[in-house]
């Protein structure tokens, strides 16, 4: 569904991808993992267009992302519903006008509809009762959430998620992860999704991917990935108590 | 596309490899500035459609009625201090009564357009700098190219709209008030009584004189809403640069409304 294609990006002096390749099937939850910096954000901005790679090329079904302009961009775009690291709401519109407003400038639905969809997917993200409430009323959580309603109110075929539960508590991250597994079982949808929470990682991704300084150290699926045998790759499971047997444990209570 | 990736120009080596740059990347925003204007203009047949229509209206009252305040004052004391002025130089060679003339024509060829515009660019469009500097910033803009709408006809084209007719009713208001403060300054204080001081004004004042600058007052309307949404459309760098889009916005603003104001009036009265 995805591929990209020997990509390289420079920031200045600094390649923040270096020869980045791999492949998001169709249906698929690929988790990208990775330190902070690690070009996370990066890569998942190059799937949509926000940057184009200075070498390499990025696919998007058989179509070529990486140099689509004007109505190819557009009707490439529109497969696609993304939640940004900060949610990017429009400030100065209510959370319904925000989850409202791609059906509202894109479709010609009628404004009963409209309201029942945006209803349907506040009520998926766990969000209810908040309808006029401004962004800026909100806390960080539930930004984030509006801006999951907004990614999914067009019943997208990709979905792109930079870091969907970071910020939340455990209960209502647990429902965000049902949530994005449930619309690759239901609907089908392939999601890539950008987080530093393995737990979520683990639970959702049918593949992992880990990025460390721009470059792919390791994709495999999470059963394997526990079990990886890459230094870097081992530190990170380690510093989130993930070991070899899949939970955390802590040795100091066993002794006692 | 509006947002563009990040740029990293190495640092340039010489004061002339400076200047030469500062000259290109100088030409290349305009370029930008003007795709986005012909943009907005094209969509402006959007203007009065369902979603767009509120939208418009919002800005319409934000250009016009929040700045009736601060004009009103304005030109209301600009009248006053070029009635005083001239009044005084005039009443030597016993020629009071014409600065009903001079006050007219002054405010409806130069002042008028002139001073709403600066007060437009300082108010309104520094606002917009910031407005679209934060979208920017926070990414707001590059979720709307996300979702393929197009921030030009979402954001500027309500603005423009709103600019292009408020800018010359604005103007219009404000010469009326300036001849008004004239007219106080002229029969309080030089002993020339309002009718006469009208009847000078209006036997003078050609009709070509209002509508020259009322054609410069729209002309200064969409060059600050380019400059100034182009400025917000180009910030980087989180607060700092928000502030530093909307500081270069009302100066760049500032300067072009005086030249491209010298150019009209050169091209109309040779
Ligand atoms: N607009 C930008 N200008 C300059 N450098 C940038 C920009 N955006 C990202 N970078 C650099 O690119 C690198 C990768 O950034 P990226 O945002 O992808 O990190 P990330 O993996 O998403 O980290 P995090 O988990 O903290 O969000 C970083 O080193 C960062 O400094
Ligand atoms: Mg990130």
């Amino acid at each position: 569904m995805i591929r990209f294609e020997h990509v390289i990006k420079y920031f200045g002096e600094r390649k923040v991808l270096d020869s980045v390749n791999f492949k998001v099937e169709r249906g698929e939850t690929f988790v990208i993992v990775g330190f902070s910096g690690a070009g996370k954000s990066v890569t998942l901005k190059h799937m949509i267009r926000l940057l184009t790679p200075d070498i390499g090329k990025i696919y998007v079904g058989d179509e070529l992302m990486s140099t689509a302009s004007g109505a190819d961009l557009v009707r490439l775009r529109e497969k696609f519903g993304m939640l940004f690291q900060d949610a990017a709401l429009l400030e100065w519109m209510s959370v319904f006008d925000n989850v409202a407003l791609p059906l509202r400038e894109k479709t010609n639905m009628s404004n009963a509809a409209i309201e029942k969809r945006v209803e349907e997917k506040l009520r998926q993200v766990n969000l209810d009762g908040v309808h006029d409430a401004m962004p800026s009323e909100l806390s960080g959580g539930m930004r984030k959430r509006v801006g999951l309603a907004r990614a999914i109110v067009m019943n997208p075929d990709i979905i792109l998620y930079d870091e969907p539960t970071s910020g939340l508590d455990p209960v209502t991250s647990r429902a965000i992860d049902q949530l994005i597994d449930r619309m690759r079982l239901e609907l089908k949808v392939t999601s890539v999704v950008v987080t530093h929470d393995l737990f979520s990682a683990l639970a959702i991704g049918t593949r992992i991917a880990m990025i460390y300084d721009g470059r792919i150290l390791e994709i495999s699926r999470p059963r394997d990935f526990i079990r990886s045998q890459n230094e870097i790759v081992k530190r990170f499971l380690d510093a989130q108590y993930i070991t070899q047997r899949g939970a955390w444990e802590r040795t100091d209570h066993e002794t006692q | 596309m509006i947002t563009h990736e990040p740029e990293f120009l190495p640092p340039p080596s010489n004061l002339r490899g400076r200047l030469g740059r500062s000259v290109l990347l100088a030409c290349r925003n305009a370029g930008r500035a003007l795709l986005i204007l012909w943009e907005a203009v094209l969509s402006l047949r959007f203007v009065f459609s369902k979603r767009s229509r509120p939208v418009v209206l919002q800005q319409l009252y934000i250009t016009g009625i929040k700045s009736l305040g601060v004009i009103s004052v304005v030109a209301m004391f600009t009248g006053m201090i070029l009635a005083l002025q001239m009044g005084l130089e005039l009443r030597k060679y016993g020629q009071e009564v014409n600065i009903g003339l001079a006050v007219m024509v002054t405010m409806l060829r130069e002042m008028g357009p002139f001073m709403t515009a600066l007060i437009l660019a300082a108010s309104v469009g520094s606002a917009m700098a910031a407005e679209l500097g934060t979208m920017t910033v926070s990414e707001e803009i590059a979720a709307l190219e996300v979702m393929s709408i197009s921030p030009v006809r979402f954001l500027v084209m309500p603005r423009l709209a709103a600019m292009m007719i408020m800018t010359p009713i604005l103007t219009f208001y404000a010469c009326m008030l300036g001849v008004v403060g004239g007219a106080i300054v002229g029969s309080t204080q030089l002993g020339v009584s309002v009718p006469a001081y009208i009847d000078n004004a209006l036997r003078w004042a050609e009709n070509k004189d209002l509508y020259v600058g009322l054609l410069k007052s729209f002309v200064f309307g969409i060059m600050i809403t380019t400059i100034c949404c182009y400025e917000g459309f180009a910030t980087t760098e989180g607060a700092v640069g928000v502030g530093r889009a909307t500081r270069r916005s009302v100066v760049i603003s500032f300067l072009a409304i005086l030249v491209v104001g010298y150019i009209i009036t050169r091209l109309f009265y040779q």
